[in-house]
């Protein structure tokens, strides 16, 4: 019996996989340069490096995305217990945008690593706000948690477009936050990796993370040290978010459908999910981006429109879904 | 063996323990009764370190609780509150198998795994181990987190009203299931009781709080008096015999 549990779950992941490495493949050859495979069979230098300058760069940008932000996404549920909260509705995106906005006001000249300690320390202390408020409100209604979440996310966001428009930098400002891969290139994409020790720890802790999802009490009685997996989670998270905002800019709704879905179907054990989630959450960024790619060839549709727009068609869906 | 001395806790102004001390038999079935508000819960949360105290010391196995690493003590006393409000969607089996959390938290042992059948055997819970716990009936979701708790297994088992929401056949059922776990696997049981006759029909021993003092600790057939109750309660209540069991009808 255990066994034949044990078969289905390997066996949705490695469906996925394939998903997911057919879809990687397709992203490497769909753009405005044709490339073929031929070309890389002919050895034709120039196709060769344009595949590795910026095709390459970019699907791993987007696969470790997707992975990262979903993987975000549930973290942040099971922090909160609550399953509509997420980097967009905890405000966790508009707390990356002020680490950036300081850093560009103070050291605009300083090199990445300060623009990525910048966003990282703002995401998390914005996210240790977050999570003490979501501790303090009584009444914890479904709803109640991101409505303040949204509403946390706007008081940060209007105090960064405060300075931002003092500054005259208001589009500068809006454009680090457009998702956007078109324009990630070998040089300007590594920091992305940095989600890589962020989704390890996550699976190393999966099932503590999901006894944090029972409570404080729960988590207790079990004997695990909360507070500590608390900062790990809000640890992760932050790393996570930072430098996929840095790299590729805000992506909406990711951490919201994809570990909602995923719950739906297959549950919240962790254990079992997380590599569903990761899974999903690569291939759903991956689909949006090809389709944003090839919808209005030779242009291309922001990442951020593509997402949002399947995104809510599905969580639309899921809403109806639940009700039933 | 469980001991509290001197306990005191306090919200704002309200004392809700005032210097409580006592020792709980081990093997034995104590329950906590009084009023709304006398401090039942408290002093359970207490106990097993979920709520810190104002003043005083849990002592279990003549150890502070404070000086126990938080997964060692969690493999000698458990804890259940009313705690239907976990909303995760997982099967009763990875809820039970969560309870050897204390022993192997990441990837469990052989003898983790027959642990838990044990507990789901005992809980009787073989034909819905599969079921997600958001699906089952309140009876049901009480027998599957007294299911992880065995699976903790524990010597020390604490439980806050572990009757609320549960019809009288499932009542019966969870008494019978403590009995059990105290009459054959020796464990030491606190729980917290409304209902007097469950008390007096389950319980080797009983503890009577009211604002906030321990005002009777005493076994059970020296608890179940009219003259006792009508102090520990405030009203009047007549004493049955049936069955070599007291009743106690106040309505």
């Amino acid at each position: 019996m255990v066994f034949l549990y044990r078969k289905g779950v390997y066996l949705r992941i490695t469906v996925l996989t394939l998903i997911l490495i057919i879809l990687a493949i397709l992203s490497l050859f769909v753009g405005v340069a044709d490339v073929t495979v031929a070309d890389i069979i002919n050895r034709d230098i120039d196709k060769i490096s344009l595949i590795y300058v910026s095709r390459l760069p970019r699907t791993a940008t987007l696969i470790l995305a997707g992975i990262g932000m979903s993987v975000s996404g549930v973290i942040m549920q099971q922090m909160t217990q609550n399953k509509f909260v997420s980097p967009t509705t905890a405000g966790t995106l508009e707390a990356a945008k002020m680490g950036l906005l300081i850093f560009f006001i103070y050291t605009p000249a300083a090199g990445v690593t300060l623009k990525m300690l910048s966003a990282f320390l703002f995401t998390f202390l914005a996210s240790i706000i977050f999570l003490t408020i979501v501790r303090k409100i009584k009444h914890r209604n479904v709803i109640f948690v991101p409505l303040v979440g949204l509403m946390f996310g706007g008081i940060i966001g209007s105090i960064s477009t405060f300075f931002a428009v003092h500054l005259n930098i208001v589009q500068d400002s809006n454009a680090w936050m457009m998702g956007d891969f078109s324009a990630i290139l070998q040089g300007r994409y590594e920091l992305i990796y940095l989600t890589l020790p962020a989704i390890l720890i996550t699976y190393f802790y999966a099932n503590k993370f999901t006894v944090i999802g029972m409570g404080e009490e729960f988590s207790k009685n079990l004997g695990l040290n909360y507070n500590h997996i608390m900062n790990i989670g809000l640890f992760c998270v932050s790393l996570t978010v930072s430098s996929v905002v840095i790299t590729a800019g805000a992506i909406p709704f990711l951490g919201l459908i994809v570990p909602n879905v995923v719950s739906l179907i297959f549950g919240d054990n962790l254990k079992k999910t997380l590599p569903l989630i990761s899974l999903s959450g690569a291939i759903f960024l991956l689909i949006c981006d090809i389709f944003g790619r090839v919808a209005i060839y030779p242009y291309e549709v922001p990442i951020g429109v593509t997402v949002s727009i399947f995104g809510s068609i599905i969580f639309l869906f899921l809403l109806f879904w639940r009700k039933r | 063996m469980i001991e509290v001395q001197e306990i005191t806790k306090q919200y704002g102004d309200k004392v809700v323990l005032d210097k409580v001390g006592m020792q709980f038999n081990k093997g034995k079935i104590t329950s906590l009764i009084g009023g709304n508000g006398a401090g039942k819960s408290t002093l359970l949360s207490v106990i097993s370190r979920l709520l810190s105290q104002d003043g005083g010391v849990v002592l279990v196995d003549e150890k502070n609780i404070s000086e126990y690493k938080s997964k060692m003590l969690a493999r000698r006393l458990s804890i259940l509150k009313q705690s239907n409000h976990v909303r995760l969607k997982i099967t009763v089996r990875e809820l039970v198998s969560f309870g050897r959390f204390p022993y192997s938290q990441e990837k469990l042992t052989k003898d983790d795994v027959e642990m838990v059948d044990r507990a789901i055997d005992i809980l009787n819970l073989k034909d819905i181990e599969n079921a997600y716990i958001d699906e089952l009936s309140g009876g049901q979701k009480q027998r599957a987190y007294m299911a992880m708790v065995v699976a903790q297994d524990t010597e020390y088992i604490l439980l806050d009203e572990p009757l609320n929401n549960l019809d009288m056949k499932h009542s019966v059922q969870t008494m019978k299931i403590m009995r059990k776990l105290a009459d054959e696997l020796g464990k030491t049981i606190i729980i917290v009781l409304h209902d007097i006759n469950f008390a007096s029909h389950y319980s080797d021993f009983i503890v009577a709080l009211k604002n906030g003092k321990i005002i009777y600790h005493d076994t059970t057939e020296n608890i179940i008096r009219e003259d006792v109750l009508k102090d520990i309660f405030d009203i009047n209540i007549k004493i049955c015999e049936f069955d070599s069991k007291r009743i106690c009808n106040y309505f």
